[in-house]
C-alpha cells in the first residue's frame, strides 16, 4: 500500500523499488533501493531522521538493478557518426543517446577517430557535457554535472564539500582517439591525419583539438616522442589518458602509466601482441612499475570478433579489476547489413562484422553494451556482479566520477539498468525516472 | 511468572513471536488507541523478529498501530555504524514492516546532554500511556538491558558504564578487538521495566543458564537485576532447554507440566485477516 512522505526535510517524493536485487558492495543483495530528488537515498537516515517513507513503490518483481551501464569508446550508431561535422551535430549525439537506453547506457564518452582538425573545431564546439533524462543517456564529464531539477536547463554549480557531494563540476566530455597515434597500428583510422608531437606537445594538441574544453579522454601512442609532457600535462589537467593505436614496448607503456596514463584503448587491438620478453602495453596489466594508489584500466571489446574468449580470459584473470567493457560502436551499429561511413572512410557490414570496405581490417564493432556484458559473462565464465561491474563501476572509476555514477550508494545518481538473470535489460532509469521499458 | 519452556531456540522464537502477535491483535490498536511494545536488541531476539516479520509479511499482523520504545543504546557510536542499535533495528526489523517512523523510539546515545535525553524518553513512554509489553532478554550476568551488576533496582533511564563482562560479551561484534567496544550505554532503568503492565523475557542457550537460575531460584538482588521481575505481577519467561540447565528439575518439571496451559495463550494464533 501508499504511505504519505513526510515532508520535514523534502518535499521531493521517494520512490522505493521493491521485490528486487540489488548490487551493492560487489553483491547482488535483495535491498529495496530508495531514490529521491534523483539520487540513491539511504533509507534508514530517512526513517530516523526525517521519520519518513516512500510516496510511491515500484514492484521489481524479482529483477536484478545494477547501476547504469558507461561506455567510454563509441564513435556512433544508429547512422550517427561522431567523427562527422554535420549540420546538426548536437542532434546526432542525442538520438545516440536515446537509442543506447535500450542497451542499458545511461552515460557514455561521445568518441572521434582521427579526424582532421577542422571536424574536431567543429564538433567538440558543439559537443557539450549534460546529464541524461528522458531525452537520452548522458554524455559524460569529468565528474558529472548536476541537471537542476525545477528548470530545464543545465546549471553550472559549485563544488560544495563534504561527504554529501551537492553540485557537481561540468568538465569535459569526448573520447579523442587519435591522431596522436602509431602508424603501424592506425587500423580504421585515416592514414592522412595521423599526428605527432612535432611543435613539442601540447601546442599540437590544441592546434589539433582547438580546445580541451569538452575532452574527457584522449588515446595516444607514448612511444611517439614528446608524448611525456603530453601525458603529464593532459593527466594532471584531469584528463584521462588512454595508450592504444600503438607499438610502444612494456617500458615505455609504464612510463606514460607513470606520467599519468591509466587506461588501455581496446587491450590487444592495435598494439603490439603480448611477447613473453617484451608483453609490451599488455604487460601493464601485470607490471610491478604501476604506483602502488592506483590502477591500469584497460577497455575490452567483448563482441566475441575483436578478441579471442581465451585471450579475453587471461586478460581477465591476470587483472579482473580493471577490466572496462566498450563497445567501440561505430555508425552501423543497430543498422541493417551494407555499408556506412565511419570519418573519413568507408565500412562495410557483414554479418555481426564490421570491415574497412574492401579489405579485412576490423572496422569497429556494432555490438551494443548489453550484448557485451552477456558475452563477457559468458566467456570469462565471471559472476553476473563482476560482469555488470565491468560496464559500470570499472569505468566509473576509470573516470574518477564515482560518487555519482557506477554504483548504487547512498548519494549516487539514480542512473539504473533492471535486468532479468539473463542480462537482458527490461528497463532503464536515469535520476529515477524511467527513459526506457521493454 | 509465567516459565515456557520450548525444545529449541527457533521453537522459542516462534512461540514469542505469536505471543507478541496475539497480544497486539486481541488490543486491537486504532489511531486512538496504540500499542507500546518495548523492545531489545542482541541475538536471542533475532528469530522472534524474522518470525515477526514473517507474519507481517503474510499480512497477519500490522505494526501500524505500534509503538516501540527499545531499551538501550551505546553512547559516543555513530549511529550509521552498523552495531550500533539504531541500525539493527533497521535491518533486522524497522524496514521489513509497516511502523510509523514517528512511532519508532530509541535514545540517541550522540546526544550532547545525554541526561536530557533519558528523562525525555521516560516522558515519552508516559505520554504513550505507559508500555503494554516489553520484550527483553537477559545478559551473562544477569543483567536486563544495561543494568549492570549493582544497578538500582527502581532504576530509571539513565546513561551506564559496561561492566567487564558486557564489553567481553559484545567484543564479538567488534571483531574481537575490546577496544572497539562502547563502554557506556543509554539504558532504561530496571523500575522503567517494572512499570510495563507485562514483561517477557527471552533467554536461549546453555551460557544463559545460570544467570536464568540466579534471576528465578535465588532471590531479588541487584547482582543479578533480572530477578527484580520476580517482584512484577505479569511476567513470562520464555526458554530453550539449554537455558534451563542450572535450574532444579523440579521447577523444570513443575513449568512443563503447565505447557498446555501456555499453549492456550498462541494457540488459536490470532490474524488481522479475520477482523
Amino acid at each position: 500500500w501508499k504511505m504519505p512522505t513526510n515532508k520535514s526535510v523534502s518535499k521531493a517524493p521517494i520512490t522505493q523499488f521493491v521485490n528486487c536485487r540489488i548490487l551493492r558492495d560487489h553483491k547482488l543483495q535483495r535491498e529495496d533501493l530508495w531514490v529521491r530528488e534523483g539520487r540513491i537515498l539511504d533509507p534508514e537516515k530517512l526513517f530516523f531522521d526525517e521519520e519518513g517513507y516512500a510516496d510511491q513503490r515500484v514492484d521489481c518483481e524479482g529483477l536484478i538493478i545494477a547501476p547504469g551501464f558507461i561506455d567510454v569508446q563509441i564513435n556512433g550508431g544508429y547512422g550517427i557518426d561522431f567523427s562527422q561535422a554535420t549540420s546538426n551535430v548536437r542532434g546526432g549525439v542525442a538520438l545516440v543517446a536515446k537509442k543506447i537506453l535500450e542497451h542499458g547506457v545511461t552515460s557514455f564518452l561521445p568518441t572521434l577517430v582521427t579526424s582532421p582538425p577542422n571536424i574536431y573545431h567543429k564538433v567538440l564546439s558543439e559537443v557539450k557535457v549534460h546529464s541524461g533524462g528522458v531525452e537520452g543517456a548522458g554524455v559524460l564529464g569529468k565528474e558529472a554535472v548536476r541537471k537542476d531539477v525545477d528548470t530545464s536547463s543545465y546549471v553550472r554549480l559549485v563544488l560544495i564539500s563534504g561527504h554529501d557531494i551537492q553540485y557537481c563540476i561540468p568538465y569535459n566530455c569526448c573520447h579523442l582517439e587519435g591522431p596522436f597515434i602509431s602508424l603501424e597500428k592506425k587500423g580504421a583510422h585515416p592514414e592522412q591525419y595521423l599526428r605527432s608531437f612535432q611543435s613539442g606537445g601540447m601546442l599540437d594538441l590544441i592546434e589539433t583539438y582547438g580546445t580541451l574544453d569538452n575532452v574527457a579522454m584522449v588515446t595516444l601512442a607514448p612511444e611517439l616522442p614528446n608524448s611525456e609532457k603530453v601525458v603529464r600535462e593532459l593527466a594532471q589537467r584531469g584528463i584521462t589518458v588512454s595508450l592504444g593505436h600503438s607499438v610502444a614496448n612494456l617500458s615505455q607503456a609504464e612510463e606514460a602509466v607513470q606520467n599519468g596514463a591509466s587506461f588501455i584503448t581496446h587491450l590487444f587491438n592495435a598494439m603490439l601482441p603480448f611477447h613473453h620478453r617484451d608483453p609490451g602495453i599488455v604487460g601493464l596489466l601485470t607490471s610491478d612499475q604501476v604506483p602502488q594508489d592506483r590502477t591500469v584500466f584497460y577497455g575490452m571489446i567483448a563482441d566475441g570478433i575483436h578478441t579471442n574468449s581465451a585471450a579475453l580470459r587471461i586478460a581477465h584473470r591476470a587483472h579482473p579489476t580493471g577490466l572496462v567493457l566498450v563497445t567501440d560502436a561505430i555508425t552501423a551499429m543497430g543498422l541493417p547489413p551494407g555499408r556506412h561511413t565511419l570519418g573519413q572512410q568507408v565500412i562495410e557490414i557483414q554479418g555481426l562484422h564490421a570491415y574497412v570496405a574492401g579489405t579485412k581490417t576490423l572496422s569497429g564493432s556494432i555490438a551494443t553494451m548489453d550484448m557485451c556484458v552477456r558475452h563477457f559473462k559468458q566467456a570469462s565464465g565471471c559472476s553476473v556482479e563482476q560482469a555488470l561491474e565491468a560496464a559500470s563501476l570499472h569505468p566509473a572509476q576509470l573516470l574518477g566520477i564515482t560518487r555519482c555514477k557506477g554504483t548504487l550508494d547512498y548519494g549516487a545518481d539514480a542512473d539504473l539498468v533492471l535486468l532479468d538473470d539473463a542480462i537482458n535489460v527490461r528497463a532503464t532509469y536515469i535520476a529515477g525516472q524511467e527513459v526506457w521499458r521493454k | 511468572m509465567r516459565l515456557v519452556i520450548l525444545e529449541d531456540y527457533d521453537l522459542a522464537s516462534e512461540w514469542a513471536a505469536k505471543y507478541i502477535r496475539n497480544r497486539i491483535i486481541q488490543f486491537k490498536p486504532s489511531a486512538d488507541r496504540y500499542f507500546t511494545l518495548g523492545l531489545p536488541t542482541g541475538s536471542t531476539p533475532f528469530g522472534c523478529y524474522k518470525k515477526l516479520i514473517e507474519f507481517h509479511k503474510n499480512g497477519d499482523l500490522s505494526f501500524k498501530y505500534v509503538k516501540t520504545f527499545n531499551m538501550d543504546e551505546y553512547v559516543g557510536l555513530p549511529r550509521a555504524h552498523p552495531e550500533s542499535y539504531h541500525s539493527y533495528m533497521w535491518n533486522n526489523f524497522f524496514k521489513h514492516i509497516d511502523i510509523d517512523p514517528a512511532n519508532a523510539s530509541i535514545l540517541d546515545g550522540n546526544i550532547t546532554d545525554l541526561e536530557a535525553e533519558c528523562e525525555a524518553f521516560e516522558k515519552k513512554i508516559t505520554q504513550a500511556g505507559g508500555i503494554d509489553l516489553f520484550v527483553g532478554g537477559i545478559g551473562p550476568d544477569g543483567h536486563i538491558a544495561f543494568n549492570e551488576p549493582g544497578s538500582s533496582l527502581v532504576s530509571r533511564t539513565r546513561v551506564k558504564t559496561l561492566a567487564k563482562d558486557t564489553i567481553v560479551a559484545n567484543a564479538r561484534f567488534f571483531g574481537n578487538d575490546l577496544s572497539k567496544v562502547p563502554t557506556m550505554a543509554l539504558t532504561v532503568g530496571v523500575g522503567t521495566v517494572m512499570d510495563a503492565r507485562e514483561v517477557m523475557i527471552l533467554i536461549t542457550g546453555a551460557h544463559k543458564a545460570f544467570a536464568l537460575y540466579k534471576a528465578i531460584e535465588e532471590g531479588v538482588n541487584h547482582m543479578w537485576t533480572v530477578s527484580a521481575f520476580q517482584q512484577h505481577p505479569r511476567t513470562i519467561f520464555v526458554c530453550d532447554e539449554d537455558a534451563t540447565l542450572e535450574l532444579r528439575v523440579k521447577t523444570v518439571k513443575y513449568f512443563k507440566g503447565l505447557m498446555h496451559v501456555h499453549n492456550r495463550l498462541v494457540d488459536p494464533v490470532l490474524s488481522i485477516k479475520d477482523q
